[in-house]
């Protein structure tokens, strides 16, 4: 880092410092009483909200090896009589974890595929190209936000048990979970929203030039999409990676089903320690993928509420 | 170019012909069209209104689905099992709200305070919410451990409470299960009230300390009234949510011990999936319908009655 940055950042940090106040004004906070208090309370927040987002995720960690009996005798004791390594050998390669960790991977993948490839497609047509039939199939769309996912369950998974035109069964293929998850209103909503907001008048420069509609979405529109496209990508795959009643339901082989499904039906036969090593494992990349991208998903969150609200 | 375009816009006040569709663009319209109306249309309007259709039908897959009128909805207020699944799944939404919904604005509106490393308290608050579902399930089954060595009860050892039986009690068990589910969301609704205080205009506050608001005053009078809208809408979000609530209650206990958390998605999941004498798609269809049938009526009355106020 250049000492020109530095500057620049501790310039930026004294501007928002000025401009940027909560409830208590700068003047409140000056006042020792208030800012003792404040110290205090926010002191407690942070030791509360420590044991209550990373206690139980570190207790995983270090229970996935710890030996079995250590972690039944004694849960909160940090290796008592040393760790166990292999447990995670173990989940890895002897119970197969690793065969349904690449099936997780592989199922996330192909949602944010199918719902990158639909939500920009659908999004470029509404809100760019807008055909005069364009408000008929918004309506369409928003109107699948109303309904409640339960009403889908039955009769989704008929279609995808006998789908039309294809006549033979999805189940226990990856497109089971693929083309559902494309059908997410949620991700049109945004997308449509933001291309809303593109400047039109790029667009019509672009026609001047002599883009056709497919050069406009490939060369302009996609390219000027890309924070919309991360916080879709962003739901896409953690949702794909936490999602686990429609897996169930449509992957029964355990050599195509994602960790969530596979997880509850080895618990019983599987040593304890093992167990938790493969829980551990299944958290791995969801977390490592918050820690890297924090700043894309807690802007996603919030914006979740924006458009809700 | 102009005269192309000219040509379009002389052929657009004339008839409509195939010929100035496809010269407009017509075919590429549709063709961006097309990946949206496939899959829409085969998963999600195409299945919404088969539910309809199959509430009113016997469908078993051997002969052709029949027509029955109402008799799966009469034969789901013959089964016992109904009421119970009802009152499970308001109890579980009762509780999720007592929960989920203060504590996370207490938290919100003691974060957005925070001047320093705002950043690492909102990571804090969100971690659990990127932890798959089944993995915090399945892990907080290991702390509801009942005997005397799990791992709450001897926390509560340390306190002088002696252990509790958690998870295995019908008493204890929807408490619980509920635990686990505000640990897995509380953080998404914190990260939401926090994007809407940050957006709450500074000036509204200044005002407030000229006409002499204390602490207190502002958030009374500005901070709660600013985040009404969002207060609003998560409370309906959450309802929603709730009321289809499945993943929690059912690998952590199965719906037991007796029948004590087994909530209406459990019930549906049961009649269409794992129906010991025959799968029902018409009762389990018949029972998703009323309950999206309630949540939309609940959710018109409840806007109707916060009309007033929420546009204040």
């Amino acid at each position: 880092m250049t000492a020109a940055t530095v500057r620049d950042r501790a310039v930026r940090r004294r501007a928002l410092d000025q401009s940027d106040r909560g409830i208590a004004s700068h003047s409140d906070w000056r006042r020792p009483g208030v800012w003792l208090g404040m110290s205090t309370v926010h002191l407690i927040l942070l030791i509360l909200l420590i044991l209550w987002g990373v206690g139980p995720l570190l207790w995983l960690l270090k229970s996935a090896v710890t030996p079995t009996q250590d972690t039944l005798q004694a849960p909160l004791a940090v290796f008592p009589h040393g760790w166990d390594w292999s447990n995670v050998a173990t989940a890895w390669n002897t119970v197969g974890i690793g065969v349904q960790f690449l099936n997780t991977i592989w199922v996330a993948v192909g949602s944010w595929f199918v719902q990158l490839l639909v939500a920009t497609t659908a999004g470029y047509a509404l809100a760019v190209l807008r055909p005069k039939y364009a408000p008929i199939f918004n309506g369409l769309v928003l109107a699948t936000l109303f309904v409640p996912g339960v009403v889908l369950l039955v009769p989704l998974y008929l279609t995808v048990l006998h789908p039309p035109l294809i006549g033979h069964s999805l189940i226990d293929t990856f497109w089971a979970v693929w083309l559902p998850a494309g059908a997410n209103a949620f991700n049109i909503l945004l997308v449509t929203r933001f291309f809303n907001n593109l400047p039109r008048e790029i667009f019509e420069a672009a026609r001047t030039d002599g883009a056709g509609p497919f050069r406009l979405f490939w060369s302009i529109v996609l390219p000027m999409s890309r924070p919309i496209l991360g916080v879709v990508s962003v739901f896409a795959i953690i949702n794909a990676w936490k999602d686990y009643l429609w897996p169930r339901l449509v992957l029964t082989n355990p050599a195509v089903q994602p960790l969530s499904v596979r997880l509850p039906n080895i618990q019983s036969q599987t040593d304890l320690g093992v167990f938790l090593a493969a829980l551990a494992i299944s958290m791995i990349i969801p977390i490592v993928l918050f820690l890297v991208f924090q700043r894309l998903f807690l802007r996603s969150a919030g914006l979740g509420g924006a458009v809700k609200g | 170019m102009t005269t192309s375009s000219a040509a379009v816009r002389v052929s657009r006040t004339r008839r409509r012909t195939p010929l100035t569709w496809i010269r407009g663009g017509g075919p590429a319209n549709l063709l961006f069209l097309l990946p949206m109306i496939v899959i829409f249309g085969v998963f999600s309007w195409g299945p919404i209104v088969e539910s309809v259709v199959m509430s009113v039908q016997h469908t078993n897959f051997v002969t052709a689905p029949t027509f029955v009128g109402f008799d799966n909805f009469l034969a789901l207020f013959r089964d016992p099992l109904v009421p119970i699944a009802v009152r499970n799944t308001a109890y579980f939404a009762v509780l999720a709200l007592i929960f989920g919904y203060p504590i996370p604005l207490i938290v919100a509106v003691l974060m957005s305070e925070v001047r320093r490393a705002r950043g690492l308290f909102s990571a804090l608050a969100y971690l659990p919410v990127v932890v798959p579902p089944v993995v915090s399930v399945l892990l907080w089954q290991r702390f509801y451990d009942a005997s005397p060595r799990g791992l709450f009860n001897t926390v509560l050892s340390w306190v002088g409470i002696g252990p509790q039986p958690w998870i295995q009690s019908a008493a204890t068990s929807m408490p619980s299960v509920v635990l686990v589910a505000t640990w897995a969301a509380a953080g998404s609704t914190v990260i939401i009230y926090l994007a809407a205080l940050t957006s709450v205009p500074p000036e509204l506050y200044d005002a407030a300390e000229v006409d002499g608001a204390g602490l207190w005053g502002k958030i009374w009078h500005v901070t709660l009234p600013q985040l009404r809208p969002v207060l609003l809408i998560t409370f309906i979000l959450q309802i929603i949510g709730t009321a289809q609530v499945f993943l929690e209650p059912f690998l952590l206990t199965f719906g037991g011990p007796a029948n004590s958390t087994l909530t209406i998605l459990q019930l549906i999941f049961r009649y269409a999936f794992q129906n010991s004498i025959g799968l029902d798609y018409g009762k389990a269809t018949a029972l998703s319908i009323l309950l999206a049938l309630f949540l939309a009526l609940f959710s018109v009355v409840y806007f109707r009655l916060t009309k007033a106020w929420s546009t204040n």
